[in-house]
């Protein structure tokens, strides 16, 4: 059973949301995600400066076998990219919701519908584990 | 309903995750990918490969029937139990399958061809098989195990009586023999040593058990691809099919055009030569941070563009590394499209990896 922490917001898409004291939002791939993937060997984050719009695809991930998008959450300016990640692709299948994160973005208005801890659960206990 | 292997159920008792692959239900990988991967190089894993398909041809016609339908010369095997790579070609000199050939006696060869294909291709060898009066049965009888790396083939000698582990030890390199009850080659598709065990299908599981007691760690099709394409080893279907000729396929080397042998495909590949050959199949490194993928556009700029026909980031290289059809003038230094973005890839002769030691610096 993959790990879905109370504390987070979550899409449909497997990404999950943190609020940062300063407003800003912090954004990974879930547990079950980096879990379907497998192994990830490359990262690509968005540069600090970039505008996006929900849903677009703005960090890419890439395991052995294939390279998934992974969307914005929500429209807003990218404040940072997790640099990190480049040299440690590994550390989204070990630490995904910590050292793991992809991006900051701050918020252009109020954030779209997301999905509790619990409903996250449920769509991931549908799509089987 | 897609086809299930005698390991099936153990399969997916281990965990397993399960993919189609040529209407086959079979483990793509058992946990980390990598782990696997690295324990073949590293020592010895195993994978059941069962979905192979083992016909034996067997009658007085054999060998006139494979110097007709085989590319490769089966007039290189005289000493029994020696094994031969090569291809079915259709009469256009495209790729109908590639395959193992064993010669086990002179009324008795075995091969070994890939799952997706064994329905076209056991219709292809019947068909022409008639007029040489030969028997051709279909193995399902066999399981078939690949034990791989630097420890495999101490691993299985391991599970045998010592008369019987010695002669499997002596086994040379493309060498199979019956030791035993199983059928046993020093032959694979992973750039490592080790062998390929055939059994009977009931004692498939009680081996696939010892193995992983004797420390063997249990594979799936996700690391047998990474292996044999660090290992140069093209795949049926991604890097060659009906409308590619071997010769544009980096499989030269297994067409036999030296002797005036009157093979199906040779008058179309001696056209394809005399024309000129416009396309080769040659090893990329990926210089930049990314990892290519089949289908991806290779770019030889002023000269043309060709394909990646298989990709894969490189555990044992840690860079990305694929196999890609391109002009056959373009120069050492391509670029390729990914994801919207134009990287520096390096032209190079497959094997990358042999034997676990990098061969591309």
């Amino acid at each position: 059973m993959s790990k879905v922490p109370s504390d987070l917001k979550y899409t449909r898409t497997h990404e999950w949301l943190r609020t940062l004291p300063d407003g800003t939002v912090e954004v990974g791939i879930t547990d079950h995600a980096q879990h379907s993937l497998g192994d990830l060997v490359f990262v690509e984050v968005p540069e600090a400066g970039r505008t996006v719009s929900a849903g677009e695809p703005f960090a890419v991930v890439e395991s052995v076998k294939a390279a998934s998008d992974v969307y914005a959450p929500l429209s807003g300016e990218v404040t940072e990219g997790n640099g990190a990640l480049a040299g440690a692709p590994e550390t989204l299948n070990t630490d995904p919701y910590g050292a793991g994160w992809l991006a900051r973005l701050r918020p252009a208005g109020a954030l779209p519908a997301l999905l509790s801890p619990a409903e996250y659960e449920k769509l991931t206990a549908e799509e089987g584990d | 309903m897609a086809r299930r292997t005698p390991l099936f159920a153990l399969h997916q008792s281990a965990g397993a995750r399960i993919v189609d692959f040529g209407g086959w239900d079979m483990p793509l990988q058992y946990g980390s990918l990598l782990a696997e991967h690295h324990a073949v190089r590293r020592a010895a894993g195993v994978f059941d490969v069962s979905h192979m398909c083992v016909v034996d041809l067997q009658g007085e016609g054999v060998r006139p029937f494979l110097e007709k339908i085989f590319a490769n010369d089966v007039g290189k095997l005289t000493t029994p139990g020696k094994a031969l790579y090569g291809c079915l070609l259709n009469e256009r000199g495209g790729v109908i399958d590639d395959l193992i050939v064993y010669y086990l006696g002179e009324q008795w060869f075995r091969v070994v061809v890939n799952a997706g294909t064994r329905d076209k291709d056991l219709a292809w060898i019947r068909r022409h098989a008639e007029p040489y009066g030969i028997t051709v049965r279909e193995r399902t009888d066999l399981a078939m195990l690949a034990v791989q790396g630097p420890e495999a083939r101490a691993r299985v000698a391991g599970l045998l009586s010592p008369a019987l582990a010695e002669r499997a030890l002596s086994l040379g390199a493309f060498f199979g023999s019956e030791i035993g009850r199983w059928f046993v080659a020093r032959t694979g598709y992973t750039g490592e040593d080790g062998f390929e065990v055939m059994v009977p299908a009931e004692e498939a599981e009680a081996l696939w058990r010892s193995l992983l007691a004797a420390g063997v760690v249990p594979c799936g099709l996700g690391a047998r691809d990474t292996l044999r394409l660090e290992a140069g080893m093209n795949l049926y279907g991604s890097d060659m099919d009906e409308t590619t000729n071997p010769l544009e396929s980096g499989l030269a080397w297994t067409v036999a055009m030296s002797t005036p042998r009157a093979f199906i495909g040779r008058e179309a590949l001696e056209a394809a030569r005399a024309r000129g050959l416009e396309a080769k199949l040659v090893g990329l490194v990926l210089e930049e941070r990314g990892v290519l993928r089949a289908h991806q556009r290779v770019l030889a700029p002023g000269i043309g563009e060709g394909q990646i026909t298989s990709g894969t980031f490189s555990p044992t290289l840690e860079r990305s590394i694929a196999l890609a059809r391109i002009p056959i003038a373009a120069p050492d230094q391509v670029q390729v499209e990914v994801r919207g973005k134009r990287l520096a890839a390096r032209v190079v002769k497959p094997p990358f990896v042999r034997h676990g030691k990098s061969l591309v610096g």
